[in-house]
């Protein structure tokens, strides 16, 4: 195996491409890491892009941020203009392992390591952000919710990595929020994921909603029935039984060791309910 | 495999390596410097054993590569006294015997030093949130927290 | 040899119940202190160990040439490397499979290389030729007559007649006294019910760890973290086929052990390797090994069937009791089965158990084995009879305690015991008359351990400085060290800090048993009272040679040698300092030694509070409040008590709520990690409030009795208690994982019977 640290987008670009074997790119390197131990991966190529200019940036871009590869789930905690933008992201990024953990990991490899229970995943749908990737034809700009395409599969191709997350403004009265259902208070794997997104009018009545669930499906869902069920209200609770049914109808989950079927699709309703309730709070908080 | 040449600061002193591509930190920090003090009880940053602080954030030693580590600052509990003078941490520790076989004793002081540099003031509930990826299966973390809270208070001179 | 002395019940003591640092405490706060996997050896290899992927296959054909043809790989072994003649045959199969792999993560072969790397290459070269057999991991399964066998030449024993065919049930037990049938005909109301505990792991956070320096005679040393190096030498010494004057193993520190370090796993392994190579072999478990590959508890079945009259008398209680123990006979279905009705005056009990063997990992002790489950499925029973008969589930444990004279469940008569103490402490205890909130339940549970003694031996040499050196053969799992300077200076008349305790290795005391059933600071410390008083006695003598009287003339009194009265003559006193400094002079080192096969251990009991909050749509159990009344005899050093209590209860909390062992269809363990194997975090817990209570052990010169494992026997059942009554219904199996709560409180909601939260009563 070996290990190789660019300082450009393009030199990474050509070792991934070029790389006789399996290549894999090192982040925070918080899934990576485990996955070679366990023998479930053995990389010839390791290329860490941590060198490469602005992967730890976040920067602000026509009224949103767009964030590095490379930024960690604490290093965003720490950037007051996301977490008051987009809280329910942050909050997402936030409940990714330990605070060890937070240390290292990060969205972009929450992503692309393309579990459908990643914490960060229903957030970034929810929230409508946008994938930069960079590859031997260029760079392109994709949605969050295209990057996986089945557990452990992403779309992107050979020589391709993604180099930022951009998450877009927002207008007055919005708010979003995730939470995940585990059977500790800490460091599991979500049995079920719920993120909102919402808009209210002057009048607080929802104007656009995205909802997105995470563990219930082979990747995180966009549940647009979902979120039908809340624009037009002022999130009365016909409105969020509605919303909630319309969560739990959308699972399509797996019976495993962290959850069974009946039980994440039933939890996927109420959590649905309770992050919708508290993305309507901090809407109403947003003047 | 060829070895990689690293060049790093670890507890304040310059230190040199050769490490394998896929060699972590931790085994670097135990087996080629012979700094034992951080521990691997699961290798999959589950336990928080091998807790170390990097350019001053918190993290696993046995999630990072060493081949990562060129130009970085890395402190280790090794570090943590100052010669004869234990941290305060280290000190409320013993008092409040909040250990008892010591496996995990290392990886709760540097996570809780790290925390206590970003909040001095911390409540029962940030202490033990901070402080959820360091497993104890000994205390019930009872006297763990007690501790923390106790060397924040002393060393807020409060 | 003296039997163990009395309680002094008058004694005045200065030290003991005090709080002083531990000797060992500043090298495990600077991370100076060297555990299992701490140490190395120059021309060090590691040692790798090769494992079955099936639960169950025969090995028709191992095949390690090409591993040893590769450049780095000094040493394969398999089975053929051991003493096949060793009288422990199971631990010997267990240690490397046989014919048969008997689960998955069974030692198949191990290597020895000059590299982790390499070691690694080699164990995938190693070709092994398994026939892949029908598996069974479930106990009620592996019990039913043509289910997958083991072992096929196993018969049950303790059954008469004994069965003409074969099966997977390794033995059945029973106890008990009177007629239950009469007892239950006395009853006004009867509760029976079968519970179902899953199999749960110790959870130490060091994984088992060792360096072998073995030369090509079997002659060498040992370095390991156990709870028993004594074990591990004249295991060891067995399973490679050397005299055990041979080996020499040094106990590391030990970074948790729960009863799950008190066997071998990789230490024979590690010395065959090293016998084999002519360099030391270092091998260290990684977490996955750990769960499928060391010992986990069992998991279990019981049945328990309670009576009790209108006015609160239990008339009679029967249980039967199935605990499957892993690949092997052994697991702890006859202690869970002597210990069920421990806490209950009953004229008419009745326990059968049965051993079952499974393809699971061979069980080990985990702390207080097999009694969590039995009393879980008592004090639940237990407290829905209070219920159904409307009394104060205190009230009618209080009701029903035993006390000294009556004769227990499982045979002898109770010495003096403070089982009703605990329950008074709990009932006056303010958390007990504490309000309730939304979604809340509060439950109570007691819980017995029997507590051990055993073989012990410590030396106790007095320095020329007048320090003191004592050296114990018992590894020190949770500040025993501690414990034992505090009950040498308090014997001797010196400062605490004036004693440095050690755990000696093998060949520097004689025999001692593993540190299990809570019997150090008992055991240990009874014979370092002991190897104190003996001490004394040679202090004594020498002052007597320093004044030139009689030995008998002198006595011992707050650190000094004094004349023992007028007649004695006149002399300054003598502290221990003056006469270790003459010591050359009057004959030589002194020393003081005790050697025992302590009993009188005295068995201790505990009454846990807890309360519980349910969230009604996810299931979710959080313990929002815990507190532990438990009657520690004496406690010598109360923080660690406490400690013990705490531990013990949040152990419980995370084999109630979360923690199981997952097995797939395919037999293989599908949470090897402490991911998925989820032990409590600092997060979910509240503070864990405690309550010394002390009632002399009459066994013990302190009133000492043991600690450790008494605290995670109420645990299962004051939690499912306390969540049975939030969530208004009965849960009978664990873990209460929110899936199986949720499903409870649904079904409950569907059937109309579902109870009132108590929190709204």
């Amino acid at each position: 195996m070996q290990y190789q640290a660019p300082e450009s987008i393009d030199a990474a670009v050509a070792l991934l491409a070029n790389v006789s074997g399996q290549a894999r790119v090192l982040a925070g390197g918080t899934d990576l890491l485990v996955q070679m131990k366990s023998g479930m991966t053995e990389p010839d190529l390791i290329v860490d892009i941590k060198r490469i200019d602005g992967m730890h940036a976040i920067i602000e871009e026509d009224g949103g941020y767009r964030m590095g590869a490379a930024v960690s789930s604490a290093a965003l905690n720490e950037h007051d203009g996301v977490a008051t933008m987009w809280p329910g992201v942050v909050e997402a990024a936030e409940l990714i392992g330990s605070t060890q953990i937070q240390g290292r990991c990060t969205m972009t490899g929450n992503l692309c390591n393309a579990s459908p229970a990643a914490d960060s995943v229903p957030a970034l749908i929810a929230a409508n952000a946008t994938v930069r990737v960079a590859g031997p034809g260029g760079t392109r700009d994709i949605p969050a919710a295209d990057v996986a395409v089945a557990p452990g599969k992403t779309s992107l191709s050979a020589g391709e990595f993604v180099t930022s997350i951009y998450l877009p403004a927002r207008p007055a009265h919005s708010g979003d929020a995730y939470l995940r259902f585990i059977p500790r208070t800490e460091m599991d794997i979500a049995v079920v994921g719920a993120a909102v997104s919402l808009t209210l009018d002057d009048k607080g009545v929802c104007v656009a909603a995205r909802v997105a669930l995470g563990a219930v499906a082979p990747t995180a869902l966009l549940v647009e029935d979902a979120a039908a069920a809340l624009i037009g209200t002022s999130l009365d609770d016909a409105a969020l039984e509605a919303c909630a049914a319309a969560a739990s109808a959308a699972c399509n989950p797996i019976d495993d060791k962290r959850g069974t079927i009946e039980y994440r699709t039933k939890v996927a309703g109420v959590l649905t309910r309770r992050a919708a309730l508290i993305a309507l709070e901090r809407a109403r908080g947003h003047s | 495999m060829s070895q990689i040449h690293v060049t790093t600061i670890v507890n304040g002193d310059p230190v040199e390596y050769l490490c394998e591509p896929d060699e972590t930190v931790l085994d670097v920090l135990r087996d080629r410097l012979g700094l034992i003090g951080s521990k691997e009880g699961c290798g999959t940053g589950d336990c928080g054993a091998c807790s170390v602080t990097v350019d001053g954030r918190l993290v696993c030693a046995c999630l990072m590569l060493g081949a990562e580590m060129q130009g970085r600052e890395i402190a280790t509990i090794e570090g943590m006294a100052d010669g004869d003078n234990l941290h305060p941490l280290q000190r409320k520790f013993l008092e409040h015997a909040a250990l008892q076989c010591g496996i995990c004793t290392p990886g709760f002081l540097v996570a809780a030093k790290s925390l206590l540099e970003r909040n001095p003031d911390p409540s029962e509930t940030e202490v033990r949130y901070w402080l959820a990826g360091n497993l104890c299966r000994c205390t019930g973390y009872d006297k763990i927290i007690r501790a923390v809270m106790d060397a924040a208070a002393e060393m807020r001179g409060a | 040899m003296a039997r163990a002395p009395l309680y002094e019940e008058d004694r005045d003591l200065k030290l003991v119940g005090s709080r002083p640092l531990r000797p060992d405490g500043l090298e495990k706060v600077t991370g100076r202190a060297r555990f299992g996997a701490d140490v190395s050896a120059p021309g060090m290899l590691v040692g790798k160990v090769l494992r079955s992927p099936h639960p169950h296959a025969r090995i028709k054909s191992i095949d390690v040439s090409q591993a040893m043809a590769l450049q780095g790989v000094k040493a394969i072994v398999t089975k053929d490397d051991f003493n096949a003649d060793s009288s422990d045959r199971n631990i010997l199969t267990n240690v490397m499979a046989r014919g048969k792999a008997l689960y998955e993560g069974h030692a198949v072969a191990a290597v020895a290389a000059t590299s982790a790397t390499i070691a690694k290459k080699a164990l995938k070269l190693i070709k092994v030729d398994y026939e892949i057999l029908p598996h069974v991991t479930d106990v009620e399964t592996a019990m039913q007559p043509g289910a997958p066998l083991l072992h096929e030449g196993m018969i049950t024993a303790g059954m008469d007649p004994a069965p003409d065919r074969p099966s997977n049930i390794a033995s059945r037990c029973e106890f008990g006294h009177g007629d239950v049938e009469t007892g239950f005909a006395a009853a006004d109301e009867i509760i029976e019910r079968t519970f179902r505990t899953e199999a749960t792991h110790q959870g130490y956070i060091e994984p088992h760890a060792c360096m072998a320096n073995v030369g090509p005679d079997g002659a060498g040393e040992l370095w390991c973290c156990t709870q028993g190096h004594f074990m591990v030498r004249n295991t060891c010494a067995d399973l490679l086929g050397v005299d055990v004057s041979k080996l020499r193993v040094t106990a590391s520190e030990i970074g948790g052990g729960f009863g799950g370090k008190t066997t071998v796993f990789i230490e024979p392994v590690a010395m065959a390797l090293s016998r084999k190579a002519g360099r030391p072999v270092k091998i260290v478990m990684n977490r996955d090994e750990v769960f499928k590959a060391s010992g986990p508890t069992s998991s279990t079945v019981i049945t328990v069937k309670i009576g009790v009259t209108r006015d609160g008398r239990l008339t009679a209680g029967e249980a039967e009791l199935k605990y499957q123990g892993g690949a092997f006979p052994g697991s702890p279905v006859s202690l869970g089965a002597m210990s069920a009705f421990s806490c209950y005056n009953m004229e008419h009990v009745r326990t059968i158990g049965y051993d079952v063997v499974t393809n699971r990992p061979k069980q080990a002790a985990y702390r207080a084995p097999g009694a969590p489950m039995a009393a879980y499925a008592v004090e639940s029973v237990v407290e829905e009879l209070a219920s159904r008969i409307g009394m104060d589930p205190i009230e009618l444990r209080l009701k029903n305690a035993v006390s000294e004279g009556d004769k227990s469940s499982y045979g002898p008569k109770y010495k003096r015991i403070g089982l009703t103490e605990t329950l008074e402490a709990a009932k006056a205890h303010e958390h007990y008359n504490a309000p309730l909130g939304p979604n809340q339940g509060r439950g109570v549970a007691c819980g017995f351990w029997f507590n051990f003694g055993g073989q012990t031996c410590v030396s106790l040499n007095i320095n020329i400085d007048g320090t003191v050196a004592l050296a114990v053969g018992t590894p020190d799992i949770g500040g025993s060290r501690a414990s034992m300077g505090l009950m040498a200076a308090e014997e001797l008349g010196i400062g605490y800090d004036q004693v440095r305790t050690i755990i000696a290795d093998t060949s520097s005391l004689g025999h001692n048993d593993v540190t299990d059933g809570s019997r150090v600071t008992f055991a240990s410390g009874l014979a370092t009272i002991n190897a104190a008083r003996d001490a004394i006695k040679k202090l004594c003598a020498r002052a007597a040679r320093m004044w030139g009287i009689d030995e008998e003339a002198v006595v011992w009194e707050d650190g000094h040698a004094k004349p023992a009265g007028e007649n004695a003559g006149e002399f300054e006193p003598l502290s221990l300092a003056q006469i270790a400094a003459e010591a050359e002079q009057t004959g030589g080192p002194i020393a003081g030694h005790y050697e025992t096969n302590a009993g009188g251990a005295g068995v201790s009991f505990a009454t846990h509070i807890v309360d519980a909050e349910v969230d009604p749509e996810t299931g979710r159990v959080h313990v929002t409040r815990y507190t532990v009344c438990q009657d520690a005899g004496k406690a010598v050093h109360p923080s660690y008590v406490e400690g013990q209590f705490q531990g013990g209860a949040v152990q419980g909390i995370g084999w109630a709520l979360n923690e199981a062992y997952i097995y797939g269809e395919d037999g293989r363990l599908q949470n090897p990690g402490f991911l998925d194997y989820r032990i409590p975090v600092a997060s979910d817990l509240p503070m864990i409030d405690t309550v010394i209570v002390e009632v002399p052990n009459p066994g013990h010169p302190y009133g000492v009795r043991g600690v450790g494992e008494t605290s995670i026997v109420p645990p299962l059942a004051a939690i499912a208690n306390a969540v049975s009554h939030a969530a208004g219904v009965r849960l009978t199996e664990l873990p209460m994982s929110p899936p199986r709560v949720l499903r409870a409180m649904d079904a409950a909601k569907d059937a109309g019977t579902a109870s009132k939260p108590q929190a709204a009563e």
